[in-house]
């Protein structure tokens, strides 16, 4: 077939984003990356950090101070939310990924249930453990003196 | 199946991550609420608790395992979000090579980090 | 016509124009159609083609959802044209454009060449090595209800390419394998009467296969049929990691039957003629 003059339709990295017509599962993919990269780039730092217990009680608590200024002290809270997210968002991953919450083959018959809506039950369960413990980190980070 | 294999480490990585980073939050951001492996009381990053649990036999190598898991985890995972931007083949290759000896040369100090604390008390 | 039917209004469609001869970039043209209730995407299409515009340009076929020609961004998802009354995803304004995540030929009209190459990358086909199907095609092969179960619903594709364009890995990457080729791998993959599932080892686990499938779900979301490739994508995922971990049960693809031998043989009845199909 002779080559054909085309325009590329791809997304690009909007396609992340959809246009609000997507369901929450690909928002949750979308939220799993970013948290993601944030807390691989806050480890890097932190193992850094935190091996300067090596050195001694005074680099520590140089180090400590250092870090405890009020702005990276609210990135650390976000470094926080960004775990319990990942992680909670992760065990649903793993399972789903597995083939655990995602049902067996069935006759579709319209309207279709998918498997989205198999595991919808475990995406809630997921959000309602992570508000439960944002709060009390909230709290534990914030308050608690 | 190469992919199929690393995944499956990802995984098993992650649920390491689950347990002992877990605890590691617990311990550091629920230090008002439980006072987990606290024994000093006050805050989990004070001296006197961070060399408490410096000095047991225990700890330093929760340490390490929780490293290495979270090194291959965080690591597999930001390999994978490059590779999907469509990287050509020579800059895959740049990619593996950056995050593995990156990662190596992270764990190798990190252990250092978690033997050498034991006598820094 | 009777425009006082209830429902029946005026429909703005908005649609990307490209003429790959005059245009380097797409143009959004506006049509104004008259939408009676029960009208299609499609039927709106052919009225523009038919009383407005005649170079529009887009595929279609059967007009009634079983082809998978008609697959086009409708209202900012991925739908068959033939089969979304246009009244059901639009109230004034309705924008229709050409499939994502593929280049784009001319107005509504993708290049699908790229997951047909992965399609045909994913061999979907029965693997057998000690029956050969086309040299006794009277046999039938032996399959209970339950394990045709199994893989029947991953059959009902139609290759439409709406879960290729609502996928987020593909949306960046071309080289993912994508939905459809991979919930067809699976298909044959539990599909008793094969066995290839090792001959399709390399393909599924490696770099562009399953691996790049993050469950963001969107694919099983627009399927116009039901298959949920979401669905068969993890199923293989876990399929793939019993296999590294050798815990995979290895089952012999099924036996097949010849033709009843209770059946006396009939007198008088002629030979049949050869075979028109190559063998």
């Amino acid at each position: 077939m002779a080559q054909q003059k085309t325009y590329d339709n791809r997304l690009g990295l909007k396609g992340w984003w959809g246009g609000g017509r997507w369901g929450i599962e690909r928002y949750l993919y979308t939220l799993h990356r970013l948290t993601g990269l944030g807390l691989v780039a806050y480890f890097t730092l932190h193992i850094l950090v935190t091996s300067s217990r090596a050195f001694g009680q005074a680099a520590w608590e140089r180090w400590m101070s250092t870090v405890g200024n009020p702005i990276l002290r609210a990135g650390e809270y976000l470094v926080v939310l960004a775990f319990i997210f990942h992680a909670l968002n992760g065990i649903r991953l793993v399972l789903v990924e597995l083939g655990f919450a995602v049902g067996q083959a069935e006759e579709p018959i319209y309207p279709y249930k998918t498997s989205l809506n198999k595991q919808r039950p475990l995406v809630v369960l997921v959000m309602l453990v992570a508000a439960i413990l944002v709060v009390v980190s909230g709290y534990d980070f914030w308050f608690a003196d | 199946m190469k992919e199929t294999r690393f995944w499956t480490w990802h995984i098993l990585a992650g649920v390491v991550i689950l347990i002992l980073g877990g605890l590691h939050m617990l311990t550091m951001h629920a230090d008002e609420l439980l006072g987990l492996f606290n024994p000093a009381g006050g805050y989990a990053i004070d001296w006197a608790n961070v060399a408490a649990r410096s000095g047991q036999m225990i700890f330093p190598y929760i340490y390490i395992l929780l490293l290495g898991a979270a090194l291959f985890h965080g690591y597999y995972g930001l390999r994978n979000i490059l590779f999907e931007l469509g990287l050509k083949k020579g800059a895959r290759a740049v990619v593996n090579v950056v995050l593995v000896l990156g990662g190596i040369g992270l764990f190798v100090f990190g252990v250092w980090a978690a033997i050498a604390s034991r006598s820094a008390v | 016509m009777d425009t006082e039917t209830k429902g029946a209004r005026e429909i703005l469609f908005v649609i990307p124009r490209y003429n790959p001869e005059t245009d380097s970039a797409p143009q959004n043209r506006q049509y104004t159609v008259h939408v009676e209730p029960g009208m299609t995407v499609l039927d709106g299409l052919h009225e523009i083609k038919n009383n407005q515009d005649s170079t529009l340009s887009w595929r279609f076929s059967c007009r009634m959802g079983v082809c998978g020609s008609c697959g086009m961004l409708i209202a900012g998802k991925p739908m068959l044209a033939c089969n979304t009354q246009i009244l059901h995803v639009a109230d004034r304004v309705l924008t229709v454009g050409p499939l994502p995540n593929f280049q784009v030929i001319k107005d509504l009209v993708p290049d699908l060449r790229p997951m047909f190459e992965k399609h045909l990358a994913a061999e979907p086909y029965i693997h057998r090595d000690d029956v050969d199907p086309k040299a006794v095609p009277g046999d039938e092969y032996y399959q209970t209800p339950e394990e045709l179960t199994r893989f029947l619903q991953f059959s009902y594709c139609i290759k439409c390419g709406a879960c290729m364009a609502a996928c987020p890995t593909l949306a960046i990457d071309k080289d993912y394998m994508g939905p459809m080729p991979l919930a067809q791998l699976h298909r044959y993959n539990v599909d008793t009467r094969d066995a290839g599932f090792d001959q399709r080892k390399k393909v599924a686990g490696g770099a562009f296969g399953v691996a790049r499938c993050h469950y963001a779900g969107e694919c099983s979301n627009v399927c116009p049929k039901g298959v949920d490739p979401a669905r068969a994508i993890q199923l293989m995922k876990r399929d793939l990691v019993l296999s590294y971990l050798r815990l995979r049960k290895r089952s012999r693809p099924c036996g097949t039957i010849g033709p009843d031998p209770h059946t006396r043989p009939k007198d008088k009845v002629p030979q049949a003629p050869p075979f028109t199909v190559l063998t």
